[in-house]
């Protein structure tokens, strides 16, 4: 166990945690963003696969990075579109309709793999980007100032979204939107307008999560995301809605994850205690999940509907 | 008005579910084809060209002798869909179904007492359940673990090697006990950290295990499963070198992949092949190895692995004479 207490330990488990974390986080601020106007998006994972794909492909064929990203992000708005149709103007069911963009997103990106690339192949993303001077700290800038610009992204976004959720009247409109949408509407809101917006933030952001994924890995396979876009959902509840609560989540996740790996790395757990690490994430955030679920509220027509007059 | 249109929208969705009950009973009574071609499924965890366990099954049956008709069903990474896939060829009439991957062999127990007229095969195991017509298959994929873990042993410079397996079950375990055993046996002062990710399919955990190596001093990386495309990344990025197996991985990377353990799964099928059509429908256990040569090395050229590749061929020909023991 003391080959786990170095600093050399401690650097790789910070900076590997925070690599991990940063998928959940981009979806799972997505999600925040839905949520809290009320809408459960239960394709994430879905619309990760086909951005996923998306910016794979668009690498491999044209070498260009950002091209790979704004493909991803493409994506994930064309999905936002097709899950407004389906869940606002249609009125559909959330939770079923969002299993549907996932499965669609599951078969779709495997089929296009499958059609347009074959055999993986690895493709260049954007590499680490030391931060000037800060990643020239001793052990602080390896852990937090060496990596891929996605993940600085990823995190910027965490303050960004907190602002446009508490200090702005789009904001404002959205939580009022998923506390009680009639209200909203009887004060000139329009509830289908501001669903489809955070619809088009939340896919938009699941579609950066996904194309994150692909270019950090450098790879697309089939279920690429491993249900990562599920576990951005549970983080959202852990996160009690909150983008610096999501964060935390996410962090959290990404370190156990991470802690788990060095462990096994240096043969400090084997054989069945193995098995048993690798739950911990998962059983971490389902505990958590139930003490938060106890003490904070979901927003009040999160998965509800709306209809004027109904 | 809105009550009337969600009537209809019912009214339309009921006929289409009639008519989806209708098709599927119609299609239930399907009569097993019998036109004397052989015909061979193959029901497998991930896509065909994935450059590991599954592409190694899709390429042995397409150069099997004596068969006609080839059906796939890859990605069927959920047991549960793998199942209906295998129960859908026997009542198709399929006169061999390959279930292929060790998690299927519960179901497939079940389904094989069904259809006793149906010969099924799966892998990698040895166990056929006493069912007479189950054969399995397994790959003595500890010989080419072994054989490039004593490579390994040599090329290191660091003298740490980093394994990244997926669960520690049949050839994944076996490759990699393999590894670590022919690493020690090359040069016992050398480390070589293991680390199973507990999943087949999350490449980035893979990635993220490559990483753990990495911080940890591994210059030469191994991994088994589908999920390694995400560690072969890892490794280029680092300067890292990489051992694979399953299938012939310089694909990932040809300046990085010194050798690649290749499975010739057809030198076990054929014979299974040639005993259904004999009436022999199963009943007993195959494995591939490097002496029947179910199990190839492939040196990569692009790769200068000095004195190490001498030293693998050395140990493939020791191996194949039965002067080696894994100690797999």
């Amino acid at each position: 166990m003391t080959d786990f207490f170095t600093m050399a330990s401690l650097v790789f488990v910070v900076g590997s945690g925070i690599r991990l974390a940063t998928p959940f986080l981009l979806a799972g601020l997505g999600e925040t963003i839905g949520q809290r106007s009320g809408v459960l998006n239960l394709g994430v994972d879905g619309v990760m696969l086909l951005s996923a794909f998306g910016a794979y492909w668009t690498i491999l064929e044209t070498g260009r990075p950002v091209a790979g990203l704004l493909v991803g992000l493409g994506v994930g708005l064309v999905m936002g579109v097709v899950y407004g149709v389906v869940t606002v103007t249609l009125r559909a069911e959330q939770g079923v309709s969002g299993i549907g963009i996932f499965l669609f997103g599951l078969g779709m990106s495997d089929l296009l793999f499958q059609k347009k690339v074959g055999t993986p192949l690895p493709i260049r993303g954007f590499g680490d980007w030391h931060v000037p001077v800060l990643s020239r700290i001793p052990v602080i800038g390896e852990m937090f100032f060496q990596h891929s610009v996605l993940v600085y992204l990823a995190f910027l976004l965490v303050p960004v979204v907190a602002f446009l959720l508490n200090r702005t009247t789009f904001g404002l409109n959205v939580r009022a939107v998923g506390e009680n949408p009639a209200a909203a509407d009887s004060l000139g809101v329009s509830v289908a307008r501001v669903r489809y917006k955070t619809i088009l933030l939340a896919n938009g952001l699941a579609g950066l999560a996904g194309a994150v994924l692909s270019i950090e890995l450098g790879i697309f396979q089939q279920n690429l995301t491993n249900g990562q876009g599920f576990i951005a959902i549970a983080l959202v509840y852990f996160g009690a809605w909150r983008p610096v609560g999501v964060m935390g989540g996410a962090l959290l996740f990404g370190m156990v994850s991470a802690t788990v790996l060095q462990w096994k790395t240096l043969g400090l757990v084997s054989g069945a205690a193995s098995s048993l690490t690798a739950m911990a994430p998962a059983l971490l955030t389902i505990v958590a999940l139930v003490v938060i679920s106890r003490t904070v509220g979901q927003p009040a027509a999160l998965t509800r509907p709306f209809e004027r007059g109904r | 008005m809105q009550m009337r249109r969600n009537r209809k929208w019912m009214g339309l969705a009921a006929v289409l579910a009639v008519l989806a009950m209708l098709a599927g009973a119609c299609g239930s009574d399907e009569e097993a084809v019998d036109d004397g071609l052989f015909r061979i499924a193959v029901v497998a965890p991930s896509a065909s060209n994935d450059l590991a366990f599954t592409q190694s099954i899709v390429d042995a049956v397409h150069v099997l002798d004596g068969v006609d008709v080839i059906d796939i069903t890859d990605g069927t990474f959920i047991v549960a869909d793998a199942a209906a896939a295998v129960r859908g060829y026997a009542e198709d009439g399929y006169d061999l179904v390959i279930a292929h991957g060790s998690q299927y062999g519960g179901s497939l127990q079940e389904i094989a007492k069904d259809f006793p007229d149906t010969a099924f095969a799966w892998g990698t195991s040895s166990d056929t359940f006493g069912l007479d017509n189950v054969s399995a298959y397994t790959a003595a994929s500890d010989q080419g673990g072994y054989v490039m873990g004593a490579m390994a042993a040599v090329m290191t410079s660091s003298g740490v090697v980093g394994v990244i397996g997926p669960i520690a079950v049949g050839d994944a375990k076996l490759y990699v006990d393999g590894f670590v055993n022919g690493a020690a046996a090359q040069d016992p002062s050398v480390t070589v950290n293991v680390n199973y990710i507990e999943s087949f399919s999350d490449v980035a955990l893979a990635a993220e295990a490559a990483e753990a190596h990495i911080a940890n001093g591994a210059d030469i990386l191994t991994g088994t499963a589908q999920m390694v495309v995400g560690a072969t990344g890892v490794a280029a990025e680092n300067g890292a070198k990489w051992f694979g197996t399953q299938s012939n991985q310089t694909a990932l990377g040809e300046d990085m992949v010194v050798a690649s353990q290749v499975y010739k799964w057809e030198k076990a099928l054929q014979g299974i092949v040639n005993g259904v059509k004999n009436g022999d429908l199963g009943g007993s256990a195959h494995s591939i190895n490097l002496e029947n040569g179910g199990i190839v090395i492939e040196f990569n050229d692009g790769v200068d692995a000095g004195d190490a590749r001498a030293i693998g061929e050395g140990l493939i020909a020791d191996i194949k004479a039965r002067m080696v023991d894994t100690g797999a």
